[in-house]
């Protein structure tokens, strides 16, 4: 028997509504009750002053493989996850091949099962090599084992399309995430349309290229009575679309990533890559929409969006650079900085429920909670911890960061899973 | 003037000072007179090597920086895109590598993307001037731009400049802006909604899209080249409508003030942004500009080359 007993800690569980100061105990994996006094090897953690959560879940992560790993593997993203608290995450379907196919699910959780450190739970794609023709063969994914559907990195652009795969996922049960983007609308956009893109002769990404496509997603979240998830949040607009809709109880969330509430598109001035992501940094006012979605509830979700490039790939041209920035292990830190120290926009507890139950809940799947029989999955927190983010002292495989030399208040310190301690 | 030059690279305008622009402008007072000689050359930059590397095309402004070079005695080298490596698929900074270990010591940079001469200024010890990105700046243009109104009416500050045409994919509409407001002159744009929207105003300038209300108060009228491939037309309806609202015609121009002067950065279409005659005539200094445009690049390669590390 193999238990490991968290002393003193905070234990914050949103999804038994728990928050206090206990000892946990894991044995043999799961969360289990003070054992009584048996053979076997006791692993003592003192967690005085941590916060003791269920592992965290990122459900938005680009692990690159198959097809890509010169950005990152998935043992080598798994890392990043640990090093950055989560102990789930879900990974995207824009790989090489694209996650299109049963086989190719299979390739990914055998893959994980051998190398990866964290939880691993794919999603398939919507369309056929999501080119936003045909639909995937949705149910055949949910049977390898997808935990939803979603062409990130790409976005279906004919609605009658779009409708009949929100149908079908709702008849095998997959939720719906959707990177909410319209080609016609964005066209070659690389930075946010406003003051700077005017300024610096960038072509410009308009808010109304995402808000148009929240609003198709509320429509058909409401037509077809099926969860459509909203990925990286980035306009007012559309938070004001989701508050209203979900007001009359249509099945639309949304996620927001830290950098979108942490930079502003004035970050673009000097033409670094770094700061080009897909949807881009915004504005103030955005931010302060975003800031009071998140604050009422209307966004319950957060995520990193996580997507490695290798540096030759980000050291060109501005507008020749691949979107993305790495970001699992500044997430946290960063929304508890952002999120609960500065902007006081919710509580600790808020946080923790954002990054577990509300993700969990989202996807179906038995995580982001510490009940009994749950599986071991921890994260330990000190929120108060200062620490510098270092872009070189990144574990994943790619350092594209903005936020290289950053002071960061709130950092995971240990990541447990199944009772075993994988980081540090 | 107590203004020194410290830069070894001019990217844009919009971050020069107004003494620094000045500086430039009265180095080109000095150049100006060397075209006007029998041998036309100084030995300025002898012994310096300029590439001018274009992975944009250009004719007029790749030759007005060629004469530059070899007026002021500099070595020269053309690379432009299409005959390159470039081609097979060599990058920027692979090419600033190549042009570094080739010790050049002025990169003159012509691309489609805004910021690339940033970028190539950070990763050479070279000189980079920007010969215009994409629809970013075009610095060297705004400084002959702004040296020809000074030339022509004496001085910039309190002048009302009106800029015709496509503002937003104009790089040339950028560096004349920067330029403009920095020296006092108070700047209107003129175009299409699509083309030439509100949100410029944040720039400091104003925006209309009635050209014959702007005309009589104008001082100077710059105008800017349509640009009508595929992509622009999304933008507006084509060279028929645009002229019949924006093009300068012989009917519009006389409501200009009669020393008002008619810019433009050239190429011309003729018969669509001006009537064919009026680029011509006497209120025109298109040509003004080209030969200015000299002086003011021996200028910047003569101030820049004398930085470079």
């Amino acid at each position: 028997m193999r238990t490991m007993h968290i002393r003193n800690g905070r234990i914050i569980d949103p999804a038994n509504q728990r928050d206090e100061v206990a000892d946990l105990f894991i044995v043999d994996g799961k969360i289990a009750a003070k054992p009584e006094r048996g053979d076997g090897k006791v692993e003592e953690i003192d967690a005085t002053g941590l916060i003791v959560s269920p592992g965290l879940i990122d459900v938005h992560v680009h692990l690159r493989e198959p097809g890509f790993a010169w950005k990152e593997t998935i043992e080598t993203g798994a890392r990043a996850a640990a090093a950055g608290g989560f102990t789930t995450i879900v990974c995207m379907p824009n790989t090489s091949p694209v996650a299109d196919s049963p086989s190719t699910i299979a390739w990914i959780k055998d893959r994980a099962a051998e190398v990866a450190c964290v939880n691993v739970l794919p999603t398939g794609a919507i369309s056929k090599n999501l080119a936003g023709e045909e639909l995937a063969p949705i149910g055949s994914l949910a049977q390898a084992g997808v935990v939803a559907i979603t062409d990130d990195g790409h976005c279906i652009q004919n609605n009658e399309l779009m409708r009949r795969a929100v149908e079908y996922a709702r008849m095998v049960g997959l939720p719906v995430l959707d990177h909410c983007q319209d080609y016609n609308l964005v066209g070659n956009g690389v930075v946010h349309e406003g003051y700077w893109s005017t300024l610096l002769g960038l072509a410009g990404w308009p808010s109304a290229g995402e808000e148009a496509i929240v609003a198709r997603n509320t429509l058909l979240a409401e037509a077809c009575d099926h969860q459509i998830h909203c990925q990286h949040l980035s306009a007012a607009g559309s938070v004001r679309q989701m508050r209203e809709a979900r007001a009359r109880g249509v099945k639309i969330s949304g996620e927001v990533c830290p950098h979108h509430i942490a930079l502003t598109d004035e970050s673009i001035q000097n033409f670094d890559t770094n700061f080009k992501m897909n949807p881009p940094l915004r504005t103030e006012r955005d931010i302060d929409a975003l800031l009071e979605g998140i604050a009422d509830g209307t966004i319950e979700i957060l995520a990193s969006d996580h997507a490695p490039h290798a540096k030759f790939e980000k050291e060109v041209e501005f507008d020749r650079a691949p979107f993305g920035i790495v970001g699992l292990e500044t997430e946290l830190g960063l929304f508890l900085d952002l999120l609960v120290h500065r902007r006081k926009a919710i509580d600790l507890p808020r946080l923790i429920a954002m990054l577990t139950i509300n993700p969990a809940r989202l996807l179906g799947i038995e995580a982001g909670t510490l009940s009994l029989g749950a599986a071991g999955d921890l994260t330990l927190i000190d929120p108060n911890l200062e620490w510098t983010v270092g872009a070189q002292s990144l574990q994943s495989a790619s350092h594209n960061t903005p936020f290289d030399g950053w002071q960061i208040k709130g950092r995971a310190v240990r990541t447990i899973v199944g009772g075993k301690t994988v980081w540090p | 003037m107590t203004t020194r030059w410290v830069r070894k690279d001019l990217l844009s305008l919009r971050e020069l000072s107004a003494e620094e622009i000045t500086l430039v402008l009265e180095t080109a007072d000095a150049f100006k007179e060397v075209g006007t000689r029998e041998v036309k050359k100084v030995p300025a930059l002898q012994g310096k090597t300029l590439v001018n590397l274009f992975i944009e095309p250009s004719t007029r402004t790749r030759i007005s920086f060629e004469l530059a070079a070899k007026r002021l005695s500099a070595d020269i080298v053309n690379i432009t895109a299409s005959a390159s490596s470039l081609t097979k698929g060599e990058t920027l900074k692979d090419t600033a590598r190549v042009l570094e270990a080739n010790h050049a010591d002025i990169i003159v940079l012509r691309h489609s993307s805004p910021g690339a001469p940033q970028f190539l200024a950070t990763r050479v010890g070279a000189s980079v001037i920007n010969a215009g990105d994409g629809a970013h700046e075009h610095p060297t243009q705004g400084l002959l731009d702004l040296y020809t109104i000074r030339e022509k009416k004496g001085a910039v500050a309190g002048l009302h400049v009106a800029i015709i045409g496509d503002i937003l994919f104009s790089r040339v509409a950028r560096s004349n802006i920067f330029a403009l407001l920095k020296m006092g002159a108070r700047v209107t744009l003129v175009g299409p909604s699509t083309l030439v929207p509100r949100v410029f105003e944040e720039l400091g300038v104003t925006v209309s899209h009635d050209l014959e209300s702007v005309l009589p108060t104008a001082d100077v009228v710059n105008l800017l080249r349509i640009q009508h491939e595929r992509q622009r037309k999304e933008y507006f309806p084509g060279l028929g409508e645009y002229i019949r609202l924006f093009g300068l015609t012989k009917e519009r121009a006389r409501l200009l003030k009669p020393d008002c002067l008619i810019m433009h950065p050239g190429p011309i279409n003729r018969g669509v942004e001006i009537d064919s005659e009026l680029a011509d005539g006497a209120q025109s200094v298109i040509l003004d500009q080209v030969t200015n445009g000299l002086a003011v690049r021996m200028a910047v390669l003569y101030l820049c080359g004398g930085i470079a590390s």
